[in-house]
């Protein structure tokens, strides 16, 4: 053995004298081969970054314009005669008048206004120009006035979203000669919509409403917005924050710190990796077959997407606990043994405050895998069209029915209007934002936590 | 600091603080320690010899139940202390670390204050009513260290800044903080320069009018300088033990002798 390794030392060490000057074969082949690793490893992050560049700006180039929405600023006189037929302001022959006879009562605002101004409607009829109102202000307009029957008589500014087409043609997804193909608008109505912008009555405007808003249905997605999505969103991270960061912390101290090492522990471990590896939807079905068929919680509701969630990240979560557990130096804990500590007093008073920044970190990265989780949301019904926000979570909330954000950009990006594409790539913008924010909290737990060593 | 001077201390006491019969200990397959019996006086200073791997620490690891720890170590025989068997089912290895100390091969402060590194044990086991009890004891354990000076001004600041024979010198003040009756002691000079040895060693010499020390150490003229007692392991057997001028200079066993003149180990 050492004869062997006396006879083949490598022929550059034998020759002794070489000058240090010079590189030496063996030595040029190896700089040649870092040289190469580390072109390899500049090539995969300029590749990523590249792929992160693309996707960013595609999603913002489409997305950023659901935050802006057309809007038609209207002076409608609210005529008791066509609204309040006979005439005694009552809820009760109020509420007899329907939607539609508001839309006439708008649309002949709009018509009115453009003939005052002597703005011409060549090639529109008076219910084309009906058209440019969305779909949704009648309704308003109904509701304002069951609400306020002293509105009756009155002439009030009111403010409405344009429908879509319109808001699409100011923002450049219609054009002349899409609308020529197309049934729902015309060339001319286009004209008139420039004539209209020239006038000042119809505005372009940051649209809080894309926030606040429920959902919408397929006629007027000028008014759908991600309101019931984020209320859903929230609730869920909420509970899944609340159930998963105590099961899954006091899961990894037993078994980290007080299991015995045997093999049952030995199953529960690979159980728990092999979870972790289990695709989502399989938690979805999981979740339908145990929370709504058998323990009948309600479909759609955010407890019930929580629990879901919670079981998906948990074993993610146990994962990182015991990974950031482990990297705790074992010299801690025999010195705390050492001087009498008992073994939760170990784990409470050192280990775990160690461990801390890592738990969060791997518990917030859980989180928002969850948060952008869609697959098992859908099974549970959560993709639902829900038109109401659901109640404060101390009134019930929880088991109301609601959306989330990533089925809801799931959702517009399956429906047929190019409305819809451009608000879900905005959904997929304030689900990032959503994810920064999270990551953000993160980064500021860690300083804080580390600052104590 | 070379000489091989030895200290012919009056043993003051003959009482066996603790006594161990028929110790054995596997790791696994391996059969780390072989039949130990040794008493350990009160009241004095016991070393530990042996060439590496010997040993030495897996006893002193008995003696407060730290291997319990490692899943692998078996032991067995038994250990008294103060004439009960520290291995009883009914003993809890927790209330028996608060009597019997130690101090680690490597320095292992907390990472917190040097004051609440000191503070610990003590307010753990309840000895203090108020917060000046509690600044009083830290402050003895430091002196008592020879850390005192060196921290006084920096108590808040984190335990794991001091340098290494400093960091010992603070996980000596966390042991002694909780005033066990035993302070088993690992290699507690092997990162500390001549002078912080020199203080260390005064310090266990003024220990031992309180507490039996134990004191694992590779260099002969620490044993000799500050031992009374002298236990020489070979290959997991306690060789030899006795007094320590006796073991030094007149050695029975043939090992123990060419061990001490470096010719094994
Ligand atoms: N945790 C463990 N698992 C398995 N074997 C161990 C373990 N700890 C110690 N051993 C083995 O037990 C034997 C005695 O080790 P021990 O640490 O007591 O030696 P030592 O005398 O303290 O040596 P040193 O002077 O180098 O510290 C060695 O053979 C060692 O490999
Ligand atoms: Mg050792």
């Amino acid at each position: 053995m050492t004869d062997a390794t006396a006879s083949g030392l490598p022929e550059a060490r034998s020759q002794g004298g070489a000058s240090l000057l010079q590189q030496d074969a063996l030595m040029k082949r190896r700089n040649a081969a870092e040289a190469r690793f580390k072109f390899y490893g500049i090539a995969a992050i300029s590749i990523s970054l590249i792929t992160l560049c693309v996707m960013l700006w595609t999603i913002f180039s489409d997305g950023v314009s659901a935050f802006r929405q057309a809007s038609l600023e209207l002076t409608v006189t609210i005529d008791p005669e066509r609204l309040d037929p006979e005439g005694d302001r009552s809820l009760e022959s109020l509420s007899k008048v329907t939607t539609i006879g508001y839309g006439n009562l708008l649309s002949g605002a709009l018509n009115d206004y453009m003939a005052e101004r002597n703005i011409s409607v060549e090639g529109v009829t008076p219910k084309q120009v009906g058209d440019f109102i969305s779909r949704d202000a009648p309704a308003r307009l109904r509701n304002m006035v069951l609400a306020d029957p002293d509105l009756l008589g009155q002439t009030i500014r009111f403010s409405t979203f344009a429908s879509g087409r319109i808001d699409g043609y100011l923002k450049g997804r219609v054009t002349m000669a899409s609308a020529e193909r197309d049934s729902n608008i015309t060339p001319a109505q286009l004209q008139l919509a420039d004539r209209l912008v020239e006038a000042g009555v119809l505005t372009s405007a940051f649209n809080w409403r894309f926030l606040t808003n429920p959902d919408a249905s397929d006629q007027r997605p000028e008014s759908a917005g991600l309101g019931i999505a984020i209320i859903g969103s929230l609730y869920m991270m909420f509970l899944v924050a609340i159930m998963v960061l105590p099961i899954g912390v006091a899961a990894s101290i037993y078994l980290e710190e007080f299991a015995p090492k045997n093999k049952w522990t030995d199953i529960i471990e690979v159980n728990i990796s092999n979870l972790a590896a289990v695709p989502s939807i399989v938690y979805g079905i999981l979740g339908l077959a145990i929370f709504i068929n058998f323990a009948k919680l309600p479909a759609s509701a955010p407890i019930v997407g929580a629990l879901v969630l919670t079981l998906m990240t948990l074993p993610t979560i146990i994962i990182a606990t015991r990974a950031s557990l482990r990297a705790v130096p074992p010299s801690i804990r025999d010195a705390a043994l050492g001087v009498g500590a008992s073994k939760m007093q170990t784990v409470f008073h050192h280990v775990l405050p160690l461990a801390a920044p890592g738990i969060l970190t791997g518990t917030i990265l859980g989180l928002a895998s969850a948060l952008g989780e869609t697959a098992p949301l859908l099974l549970i019904g959560m993709v639902a069209f829900v038109a109401n926000y659901p109640a404060s979570p101390l009134d019930g909330g929880f088991f109301d029915p609601a959306t989330a954000l990533p089925v809801q950009v799931y959702s517009w990006a399956s429906r047929s209007d190019p409305a819809f594409i451009e608000r879900s790539s905005g959904a997929i913008i304030v689900l990032l934002a959503f994810l920064l924010a999270m990551n953000i909290i993160a980064i500021l737990l860690r300083r804080r936590f580390e600052r104590r060593w | 600091m070379n000489d091989m001077r030895i200290v012919e201390r009056d043993v003051d006491t003959q009482k066996a603080k603790i006594t161990a019969r028929g110790v054995q200990v596997h790791y696994g397959t391996t059969h780390a320690l072989k039949d130990v019996n040794v008493d350990i006086l009160d009241n004095t200073v016991t070393a530990f010899i042996g060439p590496s791997g010997c040993g030495k620490s897996t006893f002193l690891r008995c003696l407060n139940r730290m291997n319990d720890t490692v899943a692998s170590a078996r032991v067995s025989g038994e250990i008294l202390i103060d004439g009960e068997n520290i291995y009883d089912k009914r003993v809890d290895p927790v209330q028996l670390r608060a009597k019997v100390g130690m101090v680690f091969q490597k320095p292992n402060p907390f990472p917190k204050s040097i004051y609440d590194n000191v503070a610990y044990g003590p307010k753990i086991h309840g000895m203090t009513r108020n917060k000046a009890d509690l600044d009083e004891i830290v402050e003895s354990a430091l002196r008592k260290a020879a850390l005192w000076n060196e921290a006084k001004d920096r108590l808040n600041a984190p335990g794991t800044g001091l340098s290494g024979g400093q960091q010992q010198r603070l996980c000596i003040a966390r042991a002694i903080a909780t005033s066990p009756e035993v302070l088993l002691m690992d290699e507690p000079c092997s990162a500390l320069d001549p002078i912080a040895t020199a203080q260390v060693e005064e310090l266990i010499d003024e220990l031992r009018a309180s507490f039996s020390v134990v004191i694992v150490t590779h260099s002969m003229q620490q044993a000799a300088r500050v031992s009374q007692r002298t236990a020489f392991f070979h290959l997991g057997n306690l060789v030899e033990y006795g007094e320590t001028g006796t073991i030094f200079t007149n050695p029975t066993d043939p090992r123990t002798e060419s061990y001490i003149s470096g010719r094994i180990g």
